[in-house]
């Protein structure tokens, strides 16, 4: 470098430094986090007094009579004896835990194939073509259609349970990444190539990270549809030798008209469904969105 | 940073140019059969030169970088470079999933650099534009300046000997943009890179290059050249700068009212 330029530069250099560093300055956004006491009374407050509010009028309808018959509706210390029961039996986490373990054990093979087959169809024009529209229709057929073919084809065992998950959650998995993929902008697609990312690089640097938000959303929604089906399948081929899962113990309530037992496996089930929801699939939503800037906080 | 950035100015100098465009044409299947966008183009960028494209809208100056990054094929003529040019585009094009640091370091592997050296040419490069505590932050927490920044950091990364920039202050507040200016003309400076730059902002052309290129619009023609000899560092509010753009935006509004004439 010419020693007119290196002066030239040292003159400009300090003053444009500065210059930079304040303009960073000001138009950075400071961001801090949420205080825990606001936490607590804008996210856990509302749910808690709904919950309340619902098992407030549940009592009230027992309590004042207006409906005064324990085999349509039992009251809610009824419910929970019966849970406490299951619970002192140790009954309890053997329900949730065989329903729970068939439910991830299944959501996790659907992963494994819905993964590359969202790809293909995403990445494939032909395939796209010619699966691509039957991959979204099967989305709105009811997983429980596939039961009684499923115990044909299968019989009653937990190959039956497990084909019954794939078949409602893979194509939620899979196009929840094809709608990730058709999203990803061309921008990201230009700039890839220019820092030779082609091919398989591509897909792998570029595209499926770019896809990642469809495809989180396509997996929550598989998630859903995996513990739907279950269910489905656990309440219609209820068979006593596959070991007692929730959708049994709904099934079996109904066997005993013990109306307390159905109202315990509803709350679990849907306890369950909400809890996996809410440790796994939401935090794992929120953080691509939230290290993407696309959350905003409400 | 020295060596590496040496090793480019090297490469550069060692070619006759940093690139050739030979009689490029470009035409496009429009809804009146084809359209001529780019009609005989004839343009060398030295090593280390810095030339402005300048023109209207619907020149063809994007269509023409677009070939020259190799993301399109001319219909006729030749593009030569020394190697894939690196491009920089209007919007900062940084991927929102990898830090600001991590988008240099894909540069750098998709080039082949080995997993232990990037990291520290990363922070290299960031401290190069004066983003030196940047590496770990997201896209989204920079200010637009500050991406653009990182953005040419990470074509920087490429290690060509052409960088390519597709109005890449166009989206920026004034003041920013002139600060961008004497950045991308000290960086230029240092790299020794040859820099063809696309703008419709003739004051930017001149405060840049060391030379103007006007084109003319549909087809996109080249209608006239101009040397910058005003010396470094420039300012926008320049005398000298003033003047010639004076000149060239009279010959560009020559250009485009010749199109309302028919």
């Amino acid at each position: 470098m010419a020693s007119t330029e290196t002066t030239a530069k040292d003159r400009d250099g300090g003053d444009l430094a500065g210059l930079e560093a304040g303009l960073d300055a000001l138009e950075t956004v400071q961001t801090g986090r949420r205080p825990l006491r606001q936490t607590l009374r804008e996210k856990v407050l509302p749910p808690v007094v709904a919950v309340a509010l619902v098992l407030a009028v549940w009592q009230a309808l027992v309590s004042f009579g207006i409906v005064d018959d324990p085999t349509k509706l039992p009251s809610p210390g009824a419910v929970w004896d019966v849970l406490r029961e299951a619970w002192l039996q140790g009954e309890l986490l053997g329900y949730i835990w065989t329903s729970v373990s068939r439910g991830l054990l299944g959501f996790f093979f659907a992963l494994l194939i819905g993964t590359p087959l969202g790809l293909l169809v995403a990445r494939v024009k032909v395939i796209r073509a010619a699966i691509g529209p039957i991959l979204s229709g099967l989305q709105s057929l009811p997983s429980v259609a596939w039961v009684p073919p499923a115990v044909i084809w299968l019989g009653l065992n937990n190959s039956m349970m497990y084909a019954v998950i794939l078949l409602g959650a893979v194509p939620s998995i899979a196009n929840g990444l094809v709608s990730g993929v058709s999203q990803v902008p061309p921008l990201f697609l230009r700039a890839g190539r220019t820092l030779g990312a082609t091919g398989l690089k591509g897909t792998w640097h570029i595209v499926l990270p770019a896809a990642l938000p469809g495809y989180v959303a396509g997996l929550k929604q598989g998630w859903a549809f995996s513990w739907r089906s279950l269910m489905a399948a656990e309440i219609i081929a209820s068979f006593p030798d596959l070991g007692i899962g929730l959708g049994q113990l709904l099934e079996n309530g109904r066997n005993a008209s013990d109306m307390a037992m159905v109202f315990e496996a509803i709350l679990l089930i849907l306890t369950v469904g909400i809890a996996i929801d809410l440790l796994v699939f939401s935090p794992l939503e929120r953080w691509v969105l939230r290290s993407r800037g696309l959350l905003v906080r409400s | 940073m020295a060596t590496t950035l040496a090793k480019a100015a090297d490469g550069a100098e060692a070619a006759t140019h940093a690139a050739r465009i030979e009689h490029v044409s470009k035409s496009f299947a429009g809804p009146a059969g084809q359209q001529l966008v780019l009609d005989d183009i004839t343009l060398d960028v030295a090593p280390g030169e810095f030339v402005t494209l300048l023109g209207a809208s619907g020149c063809g100056k994007s269509t023409l970088l677009n070939l020259v990054a190799g993301l399109d094929r001319p219909t006729a003529g030749t593009i030569t470079t020394d190697g894939r040019p690196a491009l920089m585009f209007q919007e900062h094009a940084l991927f929102p999933w990898l830090t600001a640091g991590k988008n240099i370091e894909l540069a750098l592997r998709l080039r082949g650099v080995p997993k232990n050296e990037r990291r520290g040419r990363a922070e290299e490069l960031l401290e190069l534009v004066r983003l030196k505590g940047a590496y770990g932050k997201r896209v989204h927490e920079l200010s637009g300046g500050m991406r653009q920044r990182v953005a040419l950091a990470r074509a920087l990364a490429q290690e060509s000997s052409l960088l390519l920039m597709d109005e890449p202050f166009a989206a920026l507040d004034a003041i920013t943009r002139d600060v961008l200016h004497d950045e991308l003309t000290r960086i230029w400076r240092e790299t020794r890179l040859s820099v063809l730059f696309v703008t419709h902002n003739v004051r930017e052309a001149v405060r840049l290059a060391q030379r103007v290129v006007l084109l003319s619009s549909r087809p996109g023609r080249i209608a006239r050249q101009w040397t910058v000899g005003i010396p470094h560092p420039r300012r926008i509010e320049d005398t000298a700068v003033a003047e010639l753009s004076v000149e060239i935006t009279e010959e560009l509004r020559g250009e485009i009212r010749r199109h309302g004439q028919h």
